[in-house]
């Protein structure tokens, strides 16, 4: 394996908007939100930026295509701007090319900053588009949480689980993220639910109800890199660093051939790993103290906590349910209040897993900071469905540690 | 070896909507109603039209095998989705006939499918000819033709070989008598007083295309076994036959009770389910009634027994769902304009070159197989999906129409736009290798499960509104 990128790069900067119903905002207002925040954290010049990365997923509900609605919205000095597009692991892309640059040497001090505004579509749930001209003649016709609710019939008939223990488990898992959202004045939404609510609330995509699905919301989160030299040289202690950054694409395996049962996501299992490796954590369960994972619904959230190869196989459900990945249990979970409650303006949901990172490592989170401030912070996008995704892994740590 | 019918299916709609709730939605505009409040009509699904339950009869007809040598494809009905573009060749399409298939539509007259049986029959090529009638009309809510209608399709393989009925004669009339029409470009039929219909035109026209039929055989009717006399008319086939001679215990049930009238398809199905019951040697009558008269008469042959469709009608008319929400109905139909929600304004544009150079994928629902490996997968791709073998450019070309599956996974889907909501859909795993993430039909959400034995069908895809274009694919139904 390559050496990979473990404490070459340090983030100096980061921002994140006010996620919701942005109904008076454009998104170069929510770029600009975002952006300002990460500049004066960071205190540099926006003119000592070498190069930066956007992502956006569905540019044609807002900005359009190209690097030029980044650079445009923040006056770049014509400097390389680059749009990555990866489904919902957007955002962690456009960190993945801000840091590849520092790493490579290729630009001392880079930005990766993403942004969806999804409320223009005139409904709820992510817009109806079209996925290919071939595509559009004989896939389902699926929306995600109909791919991602399939997970649950799988995983129930490999695990032997009943309808009803699953069913609370997951509800388990939002009711935990609403409270932690609670906590969030950043957050779209800031209320608590009860397992009562989530569990009798109408069925969106059997079995997954309204509480079980992410909100969608407009908002922007970015990060400025640099290397942990320079990082010094502006004054900065405590550095945070990038220990691993991991990116594993279906290749088909799972939607064409009868290897894979439906209860797991392969991505996630091959770039978990790999993250480890690249990160040097032998054991995760011990060594990683926080996570923030792609809770686009409530059972790709209790899946992916096998797959990041934490709970063993067919025990999420008993780690969930004992509180586990509660605030305040071994390893929090969304601490921040997840999709579940920042909605998942696509290509902004990767940077701002980060930003939550970021700050807890910092011991700067506020009312929802973690006692013993956190070493070691795990993000996890995935994008796509279950049968053919794209998985994301990044993992921050103290520089040095 | 003589010339016949080698084999014969049909297809009627699972879904059998109750006359009472279209009495009882429309009585109150239209009282003479309340009387034909009766039995159940054949509904069919929203993904269903002429092209799509024709292929359901021909593959009733024809079964898994069967397909081998076919010269001819004869599609006849009224209600055929393209008005230019050979309904037919979707047909041969979906069943993997090769492209020397000659296809033909029939259309313009409700005796449109029985005079294309007629004429395979008379002038047999060197190759068997497929034969499929299908119908699903539009009609207006609280029309009589409303209640009498049933959706529905049936289909015969005709040739030399081992025929299950042999042709003894054939018959014909032509006369513009006009007790119904549908004008170009309007969606619904017009019709004239019934007792006229019935006193002027059938009882005139169809008794001495009957006699002359029956005479060139050298037959009388008293020694007919079987009389299909498609018609919902009050006692119309009784009275033809008494006219004839043919015995009262003869005529056929006209399945107006379970089914309804499915126009052109209508004297083929009867003559399918008669065919069902007719015992060697035994003569059958077909007659099909619409601006004149066609009449066949069959001899049933040793080899009735032999041949028998997969389901057939009597099977299909057993695997039925009562519908009693007629707004489903008429929603379906687009007799009504239902708000259908901001996500069905997709743009369903069709790149009509990317469709045909996947045609059999899409129509033909062929996939590969390795030929390193022997996996099987869909679609064919360059690179052979299977992760130990990767071969590159391996695979022939493998249908999955026929291939056993069951469900890996799968959900009931409120949010995604559907005509016919919960969308159902799920991983399908073939038996024999190869998956597909696919679109389920007539199931019920409460009776899929992980393991569940589906069968694949033919269906609409969607149907672009802006271009008046339908998209065809495979889906899968509980088998």
């Amino acid at each position: 394996m390559a050496k990979g990128i473990r404490d070459k790069v340090a983030i100096v900067g980061m921002g994140c908007s006010k996620f919701g119903e942005r109904w008076d905002k454009e998104a170069d207002d929510l770029m600009v939100e975002a952006f300002e925040e990460a500049l004066a954290d960071a205190g540099i010049d926006k003119n000592q930026i070498d190069a930066a990365w956007l992502a956006t997923a569905i540019e044609d509900q807002h900005v359009g295509k190209s690097g030029t609605p980044l650079s445009v919205a923040l006056r770049l000095p014509q400097i390389a701007v680059t749009r990555v597009e990866n489904f919902c692991a957007s955002g962690t892309e456009a960190f993945r090319g801000a840091v590849y640059a520092v790493a490579s040497g290729a630009a001392d001090i880079a930005l990766a900053l993403g942004v969806e505004k999804l409320k223009d579509t005139g409904y709820g749930g992510l817009p109806q588009r079209s996925r290919g001209v071939l595509n559009s003649m004989w896939w389902a016709n699926a929306s995600a949480p109909g791919n991602f609710a399939q997970l649950a019939a799988a995983y129930r008939a490999k695990h032997g689980v009943s309808k009803e223990d699953l069913k609370r488990a997951i509800a388990h898992v939002s009711v935990k993220s609403h409270d932690n959202g609670s906590r969030n004045p950043k957050a779209h939404l800031n209320n608590k639910v009860t397992m009562e609510q989530v569990m009798g609330a109408p069925i969106i995509a059997e079995p997954l109800g309204l509480f079980d699905c992410c909100g969608v919301s407009d908002g922007s989160a970015c990060a400025i890199v640099t290397t942990p030299e320079i990082a010094q040289s502006l004054g900065k202690k405590d550095i945070i660093a990038v220990k691993a950054l991991q990116l594993s694409v279906s290749n088909g395996v799972e939607a064409q051939h009868n290897s894979w049962d439906g209860s797991y996501f392969a991505t996630t299992r091959v770039a978990s790993r790999k993250a480890y490796q690249e990160a040097g954590v032998k054991n995760p369960r011990e060594e990683i103290d926080l996570i923030e994972v792609h809770d686009c619904f409530s059972v790709t959230e209790l899946v992916t906590m096998e797959d990041l190869h934490i709970s063993p196989e067919g025990t999420a459900i008993k780690d969930v349910l004992d509180g586990f990945y509660d605030h305040d249990g071994r390893i929090p979970c969304q601490i921040d209040g997840g999709l579940k409650c920042f909605g998942h303006p696509i290509g902004a949901s990767g940077l701002r897993m980060i930003y939550e990172m970021y700050l807890q490592l910092q011991g700067k989170a506020g009312e929802r900071q973690r006692a013993k401030a956190p070493r070691l912070g795990l993000t996890h996008n995935l994008g796509g469905f279950p049968h053919q995704n794209v998985c994301s892994i990044s993992i921050v740590g103290r520089y040095g540690e | 070896m003589t010339v016949g019918i080698l084999r014969y299916g049909a297809y009627i709609p699972m879904r059998r909507l109750q006359r009472k709730t279209i009495v009882a939605a429309n009585s109150w505009f239209n009282s003479a109603l309340k009387s034909q409040g009766k039995g159940e009509r054949a509904m069919a699904n929203w993904d269903e039209d002429s092209v799509t339950m024709a292929v359901a009869a021909a593959r009733d007809c024809l079964g898994e095998g069967g397909r081998d040598g076919i010269g001819a494809v004869h599609l006849a009905s009224t209600s055929l989705p393209f008005a230019d573009r050979l309904n037919a060749g979707i047909v041969a399409g979906a069943l993997n006939l090769p492209e020397t298939t000659a296809g033909h539509d029939h259309s313009a007259t409700q005796r449109a499918g029985l005079s294309a049986l007629s004429n395979a029959l008379a002038a047999p090529l060197d190759k068997p000819v497929l034969v499929a009638a299908a119908e699903k009309r539009r009609t207006k809510a609280a029309s009589p033709l409303e209640l009498s209608s049933g959706d529905g399709a049936a289909a015969m393989l005709v040739g030399e070989g081992e025929a299950i009925a042999e042709l003894v004669a054939s018959a014909t009339r032509t006369v513009d008598f006009v007790d119904h029409y549908r004008g170009d470009g309007v969606p619904y039929d017009y019709m004239w007083e019934e007792r006229w219909i019935r006193d002027e035109g059938y009882n005139k026209i169809v008794p001495p295309t009957l006699k002359e039929l029956l005479a060139k055989a050298g037959v009388s009717g008293a020694d007919i076994a079987h009389f299909c006399m498609p018609c919902t008319l009050s006692k119309v086939a009784a009275s033809i036959a008494k006219k004839v001679g043919i015995p009262e215990g003869a005529v056929r049930d006209n399945l107006a009770a379970g089914c309804g009238d499915t126009g052109v398809a209508h004297p083929l199905v009867m003559l399918a389910h008669a065919l069902e019951d007719a015992r060697p040697g035994q003569l059958i009558v077909v007659a099909a009634f619409g601006q004149g008269c066609d009449a066949l008469l069959l001899r049933a042959t040793d080899a009735i027994g032999r041949h028998k469709p997969a389901r057939g009608v009597s099977g299909w008319l057993a695997r039925r769902r009562e519908e009693t929400n007629y707004q489903k109905f008429l929603s379906f139909n687009e007799v009504i304009e239902v708000e259908r929600g901001m996500r069905s304004e997709l743009d369903k544009a069709t790149a009509l070159s990317s469709l045909y150079r996947n045609r059999d994928m899409l129509t033909g629902f062929v996939g590969g197989k390795c030929t390193v490996c022997g996996t099987l997968q869909f679609p064919r791709s360059n690179v052979c999906v299977n992760p130990n073998c990767n071969a590159f450019h391996s695979q022939e070309p493998q249908p999955f129409a026929d291939l056993e599956g069951r469900i890996m996974s799968y959900t009931a889907d409120n949010l995604t736009y559907s005509a016919d909501p919960p969308a159902c859909y799920g991983m399908v795993q073939f038996d024999a290798g190869g998956r597909i993430m696919i679109d389920f039909t007539d199931v019920a959400p409460e009776e899929i499960d992980v393991g569940k034995k589906m069968d694949m069908v033919f269906r609409i895809k969607d149907v672009d509104p802006q271009r008046g274009f339908t998209r065809y694919f495979w889906k899968a139904t509980a088998a």
